[in-house]
């Protein structure tokens, strides 16, 4: 049982949840994730940390009400206790001094990225940081962004910001204009991080992603998080789920995060 | 004497064709009567063989006495000195491996049914309340972090904090009891009887911490700076896949998930709980052990009209408990004996569709004693299918040997550890049961779990790590 200190909707359909697990900020990494359940009929679901506070003893994460699992968490509230909270788990992020690195969020991701770059910028690399959500009403923590990272671009498909577009095309133009980039990082979305791959695979820019696969118990047991990397099956829970992303197949991925929705609808309609 | 009756005394069960529809528990276990009559039958040898067969060394002969004679409580009592889990191990050991196979009885007629009458005198002892607590030693001040809540740790927690010890036992997953609740089907082995196994160690005194991954949250090294002694026993956590070609299509499980799914997540009773599982029609599991028979059965009371049983070698070789393939035929399970898979073909939006196989025919006997099994060239066929789970199989799960210097693991990952002690190449760390061994059996892992705590509980008292030379 971890009591939620705060959860609030930052932006329509996105939520962030803080809860209280007093030892476990001092051991998160950029990449780590939690196992959330939220009552004793609830589903264990992975959420990837957004934040964490050592002197208050929190963590925080990102999620979008997706179906009922996050639905349960969304209409949760301060003082309300999630049945289970337990992490960290999962490869943290390789952080060190790239060079200039690229970190681009989306979604709920836009909070998961936050302690990549954080961690990216205090190893010492020139951090641009790309944002994309369909309209400005859907961009939050642009002021926390902004602080840990050199450069922050926002961009948005209905062309309510100044660049009018997803994170890979903003990514495409900075590639074109010669900067010189040595890492990117995505997190957000399968759409957008099998995108931004493929807009780094012709110029072989390292790339990683977080993968946001169907879990079970997020500690390797169960294999329900199976991804294929390089033609070989990993566990996105312990193997990942962090991978790179030139070597990710990531139409069984979508395929992989299709399987229960048929079940999904029915969980939805109750 | 009077005459021994050459058959044990029947359990009754539920019928087939009503159990394949729930979830309850297949035999009802014996009346007193019934117990008594059955006890009856042992021959009290002076030198009693079944005790060999026991790993936890039970006096076998002594607690069927007591129920020969209706002290039930005594009967307990006896049992308890030795087994920390009775209703467990009487539900699911492989008594016609051990205790049974060795019961002089069984050379003329069938053996004295050991297990089930193990069982009677725990769910007798359940059935009257909460069991009486056993003496503890006085305090020694010493403090022992159990990792893992299955029947390795369960027993080690169970012995050490008996010895004076301070014990905490940590679990990674929300509920206690390892492979008890995530894997073994409530239909074998309900669920409120591991939570009341588990409850009766935190009552002696035992101090439970759910929702902790250890290696991550703290590593082992980390536990040794707050304890003086730590026990892995965290189990065979990873499941191993076939590797053949389309394993990764939808609705293809490992066992580990589909039972984990059905049993600890309850998505059987989905949607009332929110985890969802498939409910195919027809499905195929993989393998012969246990696991795959509790995989098989449970994809009946799913609601499958057809549930395959795909194992490459013949019946004679297959590792499940008879009692298990036995109640899986009656339910109406489907054997395709001598048959390899070798790929998984799915339909146009990813979901397996069907099973191709080889036909197998066995060969000379291979490493394992048991017959190799060696494809028939050109034998390919298909099994149409909606659904797949994959029991072939786990190694030890990796989080924490990926996590600890200095603690030696073997080809497998599995823990090295000295047999009689379970001690492993780091000081004040000892181990234990599947992730010592690779997956086993409950009983085992109790065996395992008694000798490491006697280990551990001498080098908590002495302080000594190293074998006592000897002259």
């Amino acid at each position: 049982m971890n009591k939620i200190a705060a959860r609030d909707m930052v932006v329509p359909n996105i939520h962030l949840l803080t809860v209280e697990a007093p030892d476990m900020p001092g051991k998160l990494r950029a990449g780590h994730f939690i196992m959330v359940k939220a009552d004793e009929f609830g589903e264990r679901i992975p959420l990837t940390v957004a934040d964490w506070d050592e002197q208050s003893g929190t963590v925080t994460c990102a999620l979008m009400q997706a179906g009922r699992s996050t639905r349960k968490l969304a209409e949760m509230n301060a003082g309300d206790c999630v049945s289970t909270f337990v992490g960290p788990l999962g490869k943290p992020l390789q952080i060190e001094k790239f060079g200039t690195v690229v970190c681009a969020g989306g979604c709920y991701g836009i909070g998961s990225i936050y302690p990549v770059a954080r961690a990216m910028k205090a190893a010492g690399n020139r951090v641009i940081t790309l944002i994309e959500a369909r309209g400005r009403y859907l961009v939050y923590w642009e002021d926390k962004l902004r602080e840990t990272s050199d450069v922050l671009m926002v961009s948005t498909s209905d062309g309510s910001t100044p660049f009018r577009g997803r994170n890979s095309d903003r990514l495409r133009v900075l590639i074109e204009d010669g900067e010189e980039i040595h890492r990117v990082i995505a997190m957000g979305c399968t759409f957008m991080m099998a995108d931004i791959s493929e807009t780094t695979r012709p110029a072989e820019i390292p790339t990683r992603v977080s993968l946001n696969t169907v879990m079970v118990d997020g500690t390797g047991m169960c294999g329900a998080c199976r991804v294929e990397v390089d033609g070989n099956t990993r566990f996105a829970c312990v193997d990942g789920p962090d991978f790179d992303g030139h070597a990710v197949n990531w139409d069984l991925l979508r395929i992989r995060r299709r399987a229960y929705y048929h079940q999904e609808t029915i969980s939805e309609e109750r | 004497m009077a005459k021994v009756s050459p058959k044990k005394t029947p359990m009754r069960e539920q019928d087939p064709q009503v159990r394949i529809d729930n979830f309850e528990e297949v035999p009802f276990g014996y009346s007193e009567e019934e117990a008594m009559i059955e006890a009856a039958r042992c021959l009290q040898c002076k030198k009693p063989l079944c005790m060999q067969g026991c790993p936890v060394e039970i006096d076998i002969p002594g607690f069927i006495m007591h129920i020969a004679e209706g002290r039930f409580q005594e009967a307990v009592v006896t049992l308890k000195k030795k087994n920390v889990l009775p209703a467990v191990c009487g539900r699911v050991c492989p008594q016609e491996e051990q205790c049974e196979k060795l019961c002089v009885l069984g050379k003329k007629f069938e053996p004295v049914a050991i297990g089930r009458l193990e069982r009677f005198s725990a769910d007798w002892e359940a059935s009257r309340g909460e069991a009486p607590l056993p003496r503890k030693k006085k305090s020694t001040g010493k403090r022992v972090a159990v990792v893992g809540s299955g029947p390795a740790g369960i027993t080690v927690a169970g012995d050490l904090i008996q010895r004076g010890h301070r014990v905490t036992m940590f679990e990674a997953l929300h509920e206690a009891g390892g492979v008890l609740v995530y894997g073994i089907p409530e239909f074998r082995l309900p669920k409120k009887i591991v939570a009341r196994e588990v409850n009766h160690v935190v009552r002696m005194g035992v101090k439970l911490v759910m929702d902790r991954v250890i290696g991550t949250i703290e590593t082992v090294d980390e536990l040794l700076e707050q304890y003086d002694a730590v026990f892995l026993g965290t189990g065979a956590g990873l499941p191993w896949f076939l590797n053949i070609p389309g394993e990764n299509l939808n609705h293809i499980y490992s066992a580990n998930e589909y039972l984990t799914r059905a049993n600890l997540m309850k998505a059987y009773l989905f949607p009332e709980y929110d985890t969802p599982i498939f409910r195919g029609k027809r499905v195929a599991t993989i393998g012969g052990g246990n696991v795959a028979m509790d995989s098989a059965r449970t994809a009946l009371r799913l609601g499958a009209a057809q549930s395959i049983i795909i194992y490459r070698r013949s019946r004679q070789e297959m590792p499940a408990r008879l009692e298990e393939i036995h109640h899986a035929e009656q339910e109406g399970v489907d054997f395709r004996l001598l048959t390899n898979p070798v790929a998984f073909h799915g339909d146009e939006t990813g979901f397996v569709k069907e099973v191709e196989c080889l036909r197998m025919e066995l060969g000379e006997p291979d490493a394992s004693g048991r017959r190799r099994p060696v494809p028939v060239e050109g034998s390919n066929f298909r099994i149409t299918v909606d659904s797949v789970v994959i029991s072939i199989g786990n190694s030890p799960n990796p989080l924490i040997p990926n996590t600890t210097p200095g603690l030696e693991t073997g080809k497998w990952g599995n823990i090295q550890i000295e047999e009689t002690t379970g001690k492993t190449s780091k000081k004040g760390v000892f181990a234990g049961g599947d992730v010592a061994t690779g997956a086993a059996t409950v009983i085992s892992a109790m065996g395992a779990g008694r000798r490491a705590a006697r280990a551990m509980h001498e080098y908590l008292v002495t302080g000594r790590w190293e074998p006592q030379e000897t002259s």
